[in-house]
C-alpha cells in the first residue's frame, strides 16, 4: 500500500503551503535544513530577532500541526514544549513551532534535530529598492536554487512507484506546458467526470507514433483538474528498458502495464490511466486515423471490477495529425528491437527536424464514468460481462471521437 | 529448559549481532556459533563456536548433543570473492544448506527453523512488477546470488515437507545498511564514484542491521509463523537519490561498457554480476505481510536507514552546508544584480 503522501507543515515565503513531500516529522527535507540554520543562527546570536520586512526575505512559516510521533518508536517523545516566537506584523497566523521530531535512539542527529522557534533570520535590514517586474524573475530564481539544492542533495521522496512529485513539477511539466498550450493549443472538456478523490481508471484512445497523448491527459489533470491528480500510467515495458526513458518513465509516475501493478495503484486509491490500444494504436498508419483498434484483452475492465474503481473514458482528437504514419519498415523495426519504425512526411526524411510534430488542434473530453462497483467483484469472473464492458468503453470513446471531428473545423484549427 | 539455537554464517557482521543478542536473552539458554572464520570479538559465556565447514560430520554431532531445538541458517552468501570464487560460494551456498538440513532432518528436538533468504529470488528486469509480494510468480534468476537463494529456499520448502513438525521461516530481507554491515553494497557506496547504468534510476530498498536483527531474533524466539515474509525498511530510496545522500558523484556507463566496468569494479566490492542487474532496474518488495503475520514493523525506513549508513560510514564530497551556502550566495548575488538592475535601468 502507498502510505497517503503527506505535504510539508512549512509555508512558503510566498505564504503559499509548501507543495513538497514530507518527511515523518510534518516537514520537507528543504524546510527541516532551513530550521537547522535558524536554529544555529539563534543560538549563536539569540537577542536579535526582527519582523519581517517587506521585500526581506521573510521566512517559512510553519503552521501549527498535530504532531504526528514516528510511528516505528512507540516511546517517542511529546513534542517539546513551545517557545513562542515573535508575532510578525501583519500576520494574522502565529509565528509557530515545528512538532518535535521524532529522536532516534542512537542516531547521530538527535541533538541536531531539537525543536527549534522558527524566527526571521537575523539579516541587516536594507533598504529595499523596489525591483519591479524583476520580483518575478527573483522569486523564480530562488525556487529554482531550492529544487537544485534538494537534487544535489538527494532530499526527496518518491513513492515506492518510483513517483517523483517533485520533479515532474519543477522540470517534467514545465518542459510539456508550452506543447500543450502552445503548440496544440489543447482544450479539455468534462473534466468535472473524474473524481477529485479516491481511485478511478482512464481509459484513452492512442494514437499518434510517441504516446504524447499520454502526456497531454495526464497534463490536463494535472493542471486543469480542481484537485491537481496525477495519473499514475500503465506503460508498456519497452518503456521501461530504454535509457533514460525508464528513469523517467517512473519518475513521472508510471508503471508496467500489469495486473499487480495496476491493482496495487487502484487499491491505493490513485488515477490509473490505461491505452489499452498499445502499439496497435500509436503505430497504426494515417488511414486509419481516428478508427479504434481492439482493446487489448480487457484486462482492465477486470481490474476495475475487481477494485471497483470507475470507469472514465477520454476521447482525444488531434494526436493522430502529429506524425502522420505513411509507412511502417517493419524490418528495420525488428532489427532496432522497436514495435514498428514510422516513416511520416518528415521523417525520417529530415532528420532530427522530421521528430517535430505538427502543430494540430487538440481537444481532449472525458466522457462521463462508468461504474463498477454496483457490479460487484464477481462480475470479474464472468467473461461476458467483461467483453460487454470492454464495448461499452470502447464505442464512447469512438463515438466522442466522431463528434468531437466533425466539430472540429480544421485539422490545424 | 531454556531454548538451544544453532546460528550459521555467526562470523559475519548480521551473526555477530544475533549470537550477542541472542546471549542477552534469559530464555536462551545455549548458542552454538556456526563459522569458519575467526569471529573478531570473544564470544559471550552462552556460546560455543563450533569453527567447522557445513559439511562437516561434527556439525551433527554438536546438533544432536547439544539438543538443539531452533536452527537460523544465516549462512547463505553473496560474495563470490570472500568465498573463493563463484564455484565456490555455490559450492557453500547449495550444498552446505543441503547438508544442514539432512543433519537437521536427523535432529529429533528440532522445532523451528528460520532461513535468512534474500529479496533478490525475485531477480531484476524491465519487465517486473513495481512492488513484489510473495506469492507473485517470478523468473528464476540464472546466475549468482539470486540463483543460490532460490536453491536453497526449494531446500528447505521441501524438509518442511519432510518435517512437518519443524516450523519453517523463511525471511525474504532486503540489502541490508547500517553502521557496522560489509556487504557488496555497502562497499559499492564507499567507492569514490559510484557507477551507475546511464539513464537508469532503479528503486531500492534497505533494511537497518538493527532491523535485520530484531527481525530474526523474534522469529527465532517470538511465536513464528510458518511461510515466507520480505523484510525491508518503509519507503523506497532511488539509486541517484542515494549516491547524493552519500555525498558521492555519480559516473554513468553507457549499457554496453556496463559488464566490462562491472568486473573492473567488481574486484573490490564483490559483485556478482545479478547484482548489476539489480542497479539497472532495482526491485521492491511489499512488507505487508511481515507486518501483518509476524507483528514486525522495521523501527527506521529505507531513506532512514540508508541516512544512518552514510552519516556513520561514508566521507561525503558535498555537504548539505556548502550547497546552503551555495543557494544563498548565488540568490545574495542575483538579488544584488536584480537591485542593481531596478536603480539604474530607467522604466
Amino acid at each position: 500500500m502507498t502510505p497517503p503522501r503527506e505535504r510539508c507543515q512549512a509555508r512558503t515565503r510566498k505564504g503559499d503551503r509548501c507543495r513538497n513531500p514530507a518527511g515523518p516529522d510534518g516537514l520537507c527535507a528543504l524546510h527541516r535544513r532551513q530550521l537547522k540554520e535558524v536554529a544555529a543562527a539563534d543560538s549563536a546570536k539569540p537577542t536579535v530577532r526582527r519582523g519581517a520586512k517587506r521585500g526581506a526575505p521573510e521566512p517559512h512559516r510553519v503552521v501549527p500541526s498535530t504532531p504526528e510521533p514516528h510511528r516505528a518508536i512507540p516511546d517517542a517523545p511529546e513534542p517539546q514544549p513551545v517557545i513562542p516566537g515573535p508575532q510578525s506584523p501583519g500576520t494574522a497566523e502565529p509565528q509557530s513551532v515545528i512538532p518535535g521530531p521524532p529522536i532516534r535512539e542512537g542516531s547521530p542527529t538527535a541533538e541536531e534535530e531539537a525543536p527549534v522557534v522558527h524566527t526571521s533570520p537575523d539579516e541587516t535590514p536594507r533598504d529595499e529598492p523596489d525591483l519591479g517586474p524583476l520580483e518575478p524573475v527573483l522569486a523564480w530564481a530562488e525556487e529554482a536554487l531550492e529544487f537544485l539544492g534538494r537534487r544535489v542533495l538527494g532530499e526527496y521522496q518518491v513513492d515506492e512507484f518510483g513517483h517523483d512529485p517533485d520533479l515532474v513539477e519543477h522540470v517534467l511539466a514545465p518542459l510539456l506546458r508550452p506543447l500543450y498550450r502552445h503548440w496544440w493549443r489543447v482544450e479539455t472538456r468534462g473534466l468535472e467526470h473524474v473524481p477529485s478523490t479516491g481511485p478511478a481508471l482512464v481509459v484513452g484512445n492512442h494514437a499518434g507514433t510517441l504516446p504524447f497523448d499520454a502526456l497531454m491527459v495526464a497534463l490536463a489533470l494535472l493542471d486543469e483538474h480542481p484537485a491537481h491528480r496525477s495519473l499514475r500510467m500503465l506503460a508498456a515495458d519497452l518503456a521501461f528498458d530504454l535509457p533514460v526513458v525508464a528513469h523517467l518513465a517512473r519518475k513521472s509516475g508510471n508503471t508496467l502495464a500489469c495486473a499487480e501493478d495496476a491493482t496495487r495503484l487502484l487499491e491505493a486509491g490513485e488515477l490509473v490511466g490505461v491505452w489499452p490500444e498499445g502499439y496497435k494504436g500509436l503505430g497504426k498508419p494515417y488511414r486509419e486515423r481516428y478508427q479504434l483498434q481492439r482493446f487489448g484483452r480487457g484486462g482492465f475492465v477486470e481490474i476495475a471490477l475487481r477494485t471497483g474503481a470507475p470507469i472514465v473514458p477520454v476521447a482525444v482528437v488531434g494526436s493522430e495529425e502529429i506524425y502522420p504514419m505513411l509507412a511502417n519498415l517493419r524490418r528495420l523495426a525488428r532489427l532496432l528491437g522497436f514495435p514498428y519504425f514510422p516513416v511520416t512526411p518528415t521523417f525520417p526524411a529530415l532528420g532530427p527536424l522530421g521528430a517535430i510534430p505538427l502543430p494540430s488542434k487538440w481537444l481532449i473530453e472525458f466522457c462521463p464514468p462508468i461504474d463498477t462497483a454496483s457490479l460487484g467483484p464477481e462480475a470479474a469472473m464472468d467473461p461476458m460481462t467483461l467483453f460487454d464492458l470492454t464495448d461499452q468503453v470502447r464505442d464512447t470513446i469512438q463515438q466522442t471521437v466522431h463528434r468531437n471531428l466533425l466539430a472540429r473545423r480544421s485539422v490545424f484549427g | 529448559m531454556g531454548r538451544r539455537v544453532l546460528v550459521t554464517g555467526a562470523a559475519r557482521s548480521t551473526g555477530r549481532r544475533l549470537v550477542a543478542a541472542l546471549a542477552e536473552e534469559p530464555e536462551v539458554e545455549l548458542v552454538v556459533a556456526v563459522d569458519e572464520q575467526e569471529p573478531a570479538e570473544p564470544l559471550p559465556d552462552k556460546v560455543k563456536r563450533l569453527a567447522v565447514d557445513l559439511r562437516s560430520p561434527a556439525l551433527i554431532r554438536t546438533v544432536q548433543s547439544a539438543g538443539i531445538d531452533t536452527c537460523a541458517h544465516l549462512g547463505v552468501t553473496a560474495e563470490p570473492r570472500a568465498a573463493g570464487g563463484r564455484a565456490s560460494m555455490k559450492e557453500r551456498n547449495v550444498l552446505g544448506t543441503m547438508q544442514l538440513l539432512a543433519t537437521a532432518y536427523h535432529a529429533p528436538e528440532l522445532r523451528r527453523l528460520v532461513l535468512k533468504s534474500t529479496t533478490a529470488v525475485y531477480g531484476a528486469t524491465a519487465a517486473d512488477p513495481a512492488v513484489w509480494t510473495e506469492s507473485m510468480p517470478h523468473e528464476t534468476p540464472r546466475h549468482g546470488f539470486g540463483k543460490d537463494a532460490i536453491e536453497v529456499e526449494d531446500y528447505v520448502r521441501s524438509f518442511e515437507r519432510r518435517r512437518p513438525d519443524v516450523a519453517v521461516t523463511v525471511l525474504r530481507l532486503a540489502n541490508q545498511v547500517g553502521p557496522n554491515v560489509d556487504n557488496p553494497l555497502t562497499r559499492y557506496f564507499e567507492l569514490p564514484v559510484c557507477p551507475t547504468v546511464l539513464g537508469f534510476d532503479p528503486r531500492l530498498q534497505f533494511l537497518h542491521e538493527e532491523d535485520t536483527a530484531e527481525v530474526l531474533l523474534r522469529t527465532i524466539l517470538g511465536p513464528a509463523p510458518d511461510g515466507t515474509f520480505n523484510v525491508a525498511g518503509d519507503g523506497v530510496v532511488l539509486l541517484s537519490q542515494a549516491i547524493r545522500i552519500a555525498g558521492k558523484a555519480p559516473l554513468p556507463i553507457p549499457e554496453p561498457l556496463v559488464n566490462r566496468v562491472a568486473e573492473l569494479v567488481g574486484r573490490t566490492v564483490d559483485f556478482s554480476p545479478e547484482q548489476v542487474r539489480f542497479l539497472q532496474y532495482g526491485r521492491v518488495a511489499a512488507t505487508s505481510a511481515a507486518r501483518e503475520q509476524l507483528g514486525f514493523i522495521p523501527k527506521w525506513s529505507s531513506l532512514q536507514a540508508f541516512e544512518d549508513f552514510a552519516a556513520t560510514r561514508l566521507r561525503k564530497l558535498v555537504t548539505e552546508e556548502q550547497v546552503a551556502r551555495l543557494e544563498r550566495d548565488a540568490l545574495g548575488l542575483l538579488r544584488r544584480a536584480a537591485e542593481w538592475v531596478a536603480r539604474e535601468v530607467p522604466r
